[in-house]
């Protein structure tokens, strides 16, 4: 009998949690370690459970709701939907983050609530976000969520995985945001439906766990169903004092089999823009240097991390924001925001003309914050271009690095951050 | 289960802003009242053209990519959307289609055109499009997956036994 190979991260996480031995194509019933809603999601899970005639959770400890999307409250509708996750979480117990406290994906890995080799899934597409912690992480809609909730477990097929190796090293200027669009760019949005990615290599070795966080967020962009990465000293440094729970990390192994391979030279990229309205319309800043914007976004799950603000200040001391530019920044967590603050990172982007708006999704999905005006351009950290994406179908969105956000915003137009990165 | 409407077709990658526009999922929890706007950026009449007497989305790759948003399969089914037929589908709507009752059916859309009428049987695995005279097969759904359909979504799965029973 010819020995079976060896098992990606993906095959490992889903064998420790169906009890059998899971391989690419399976269909498993597995446990899962958490199950995660957002104001916009959410509401809907709670319907599909009362519809069960489900009135708890499996396990309180195991479930959280997070008002992120269009928080604080815009509307009456959205009070009214933020009222019965507040409510659900009373009749529950299980966590409820509400207004101010930020996005859910950088909750919950913040607060402890996963670690390394946990297989968890949440009502919003960019779960994936995780996998850079090596959870196995994954967006669904709000009935499995609520099966989930339910019950503690759902189905999946086991994905095949396609490796994606970074060589050589970042230049200046150059952050984990243009290595994702640049895959983006190369593979289409559709370049890994039905797959997970596993991303290895020295460049991702190098970047730290935030950044890193940035690339596996945008593995949906894809079409991927997890961007998982191995979990190092650094992941496990990242997780301490932040709970309980132990990790257990899972590297895969040296003979696990891949669907495909893919290495990426990482020193020969720049900055890389996604113009409208798609993920995948790719190009290198050079192509787009110059296009008026009208609206910055620095903040968002995919950029709004300590880091991202903190490159962003950089830039950005001393500097002003162009006065025909609405600069909207938005961290990611309350924590964030705390650390930002103590660091003198807002100062610095609030003197410079930034609008603050409160940690969460801020404008990402247009329900509020700043909709940017007819055929107006946006330049924004955000993971997503579509067509209406902010919320008016007549703007364009152009997507980048936070440093590119920040060298726009003094130009009033897309310019390369690499000047402020020289020497 | 045989289905039979016209098909109503669009093109490759329709993401789930364009099938229902993330502006309005926080409007309402009304699904009813949602589905007037289903696939408004692509076409403002879609629901007036499809609610009367049903209709097959038919679309080219990877259809439903984007968000989780599940108001995605739901404006579909309250528009009176039979089932979507496209060459493939991002796996969070496909998901979510089952588990919400919407048929989804891969198979190659280039052999049917806006207004062909159709008849999909979702056992037999074969789209007869009746204008051309044509027949389409698609593989059918693995087990797990026809199992949630039949029962009507996973709601109705839970109701009916508490909880997995695939
Ligand atoms: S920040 Fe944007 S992409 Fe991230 S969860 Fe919020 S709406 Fe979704």
């Amino acid at each position: 009998m010819i020995p079976l190979p060896g098992k990606t991260i993906a095959e490992k996480i889903f064998s420790n949690h169906s009890g059998t031995d899971a391989r690419a194509g399976d269909i498993v019933v597995a446990d899962v370690d958490f199950v995660m809603g957002q104001d916009g999601t959410t509401p809907l899970a709670i319907r599909a459970l009362a519809n069960m005639g489900v009135t708890e959770v499996f396990d309180p400890e195991k479930v959280a709701v997070v008002m992120d999307h269009s928080s604080p409250s815009p509307l009456e509708g959205v009070s009214a939907l933020h009222t019965m996750m507040r409510e659900f979480g009373k009749q529950t117990g299980c966590t409820v983050y509400d207004v101010g406290e930020g996005v859910c994906h950088q909750l919950i890995p913040e607060k402890g609530h996963v670690v390394p080799g946990d297989l968890m899934v949440g009502c919003d597409s960019h779960t994936c976000t995780y996998g850079a912690l090596n959870v196995f992480s994954t967006g669904v809609g709000s009935t499995d969520g609520a099966a989930a909730m339910a019950s503690g477990k759902l189905w999946f097929k086991v994905p095949d995985t396609m490796k994606v190796t970074y060589e050589g090293a970042l230049q200046p200027g150059v952050f984990s945001k243009d290595l994702i669009l640049y895959l983006a760019g190369q593979i289409g949005v559709d370049g890994a439906t039905y797959e997970a990615i596993e991303f290895h290599g020295p460049v991702i070795d190098e970047l730290s766990v935030e950044a890193r966080m940035t690339i596996s967020n945008m593995a949906i962009e894809v079409g991927a169903k997890a961007g998982l990465m191995k979990a190092d000293a650094k992941t496990l440094q990242w997780f301490e004092g932040r709970g309980e729970k132990t990790p257990n990390p899972q590297d895969p192994d040296p003979d696990a089999a891949y669907a495909r391979e893919l290495t990426i030279d990482a020193s020969a990229i720049g900055p890389q823009v996604a113009k409208p309205h798609a993920v995948d319309n790719v190009s290198p800043i050079e192509e787009v240097e110059g296009t008026p914007i009208a609206e910055g976004v620095l903040g968002t799950c995919t950029n709004g991390r300590l880091e991202d603000l903190a490159i962003a200040a950089s830039i950005l001391k001393g500097r002003r924001v162009h006065p025909d530019v609405r600069f909207i920044v938005a961290p990611a967590s309350r924590q964030i925001l705390l650390d930002a603050i103590a660091a003198g990172y807002i100062q610095t982007l609030v003197e410079a003309g930034a609008a603050l708006v409160t940690p969460g999704c801020g404008p990402c999905v247009g329900t509020h914050n700043g909709v940017p005006s007819d055929g107006e351009n946006v330049i924004s950290t955000a993971n997503r271009n579509f067509k209406g994406r902010m919320g008016n179908s007549n703007a364009f969105i152009y997507l980048g690095s936070p440093a590119t956000v920040a060298a726009s915003v003094i130009e009033a137009r897309i310019t390369d951050p690499r000047k402020y990165f020289a020497g | 289960m045989e289905l039979s409407a016209k098909a109503f077709k669009y093109g490759d990658d329709i993401n789930t802003d364009y099938i229902i526009s993330g502006k309005y999922k926080f409007k309402s929890a009304d699904m009813e009242a949602m589905a007037h706007h289903a696939m408004e950026e692509l076409d403002p009449h879609y629901y007036d053209k499809v609610k009367p007497n049903g209709g097959f989305l038919v679309a080219g790759k990877n259809f439903g990519m984007g968000s989780s948003r599940e108001q995605a399969p739901l404006v579909l089914i309250h528009s009176n959307t039979k089932a979507v037929l496209a060459k493939s589908f991002a796996r969070i709507f496909y998901r979510n289609a089952i588990n919400t009752g919407l048929p989804v059916v891969e198979c190659d859309t280039d052999l049917i055109d806006d207004g062909d009428d159709l008849v999909v049987d979702l056992e037999a695995g074969v789209v007869r499009n009746l204008t051309k005279g044509t027949e389409i097969p698609f593989p059918p759904l693995p087990p797990v997956m026809a199992q949630l359909l039949s029962d009507g979504g996973l709601v109705e799965h839970f109701k009916k036994y508490g909880g997995f029973n695939l």
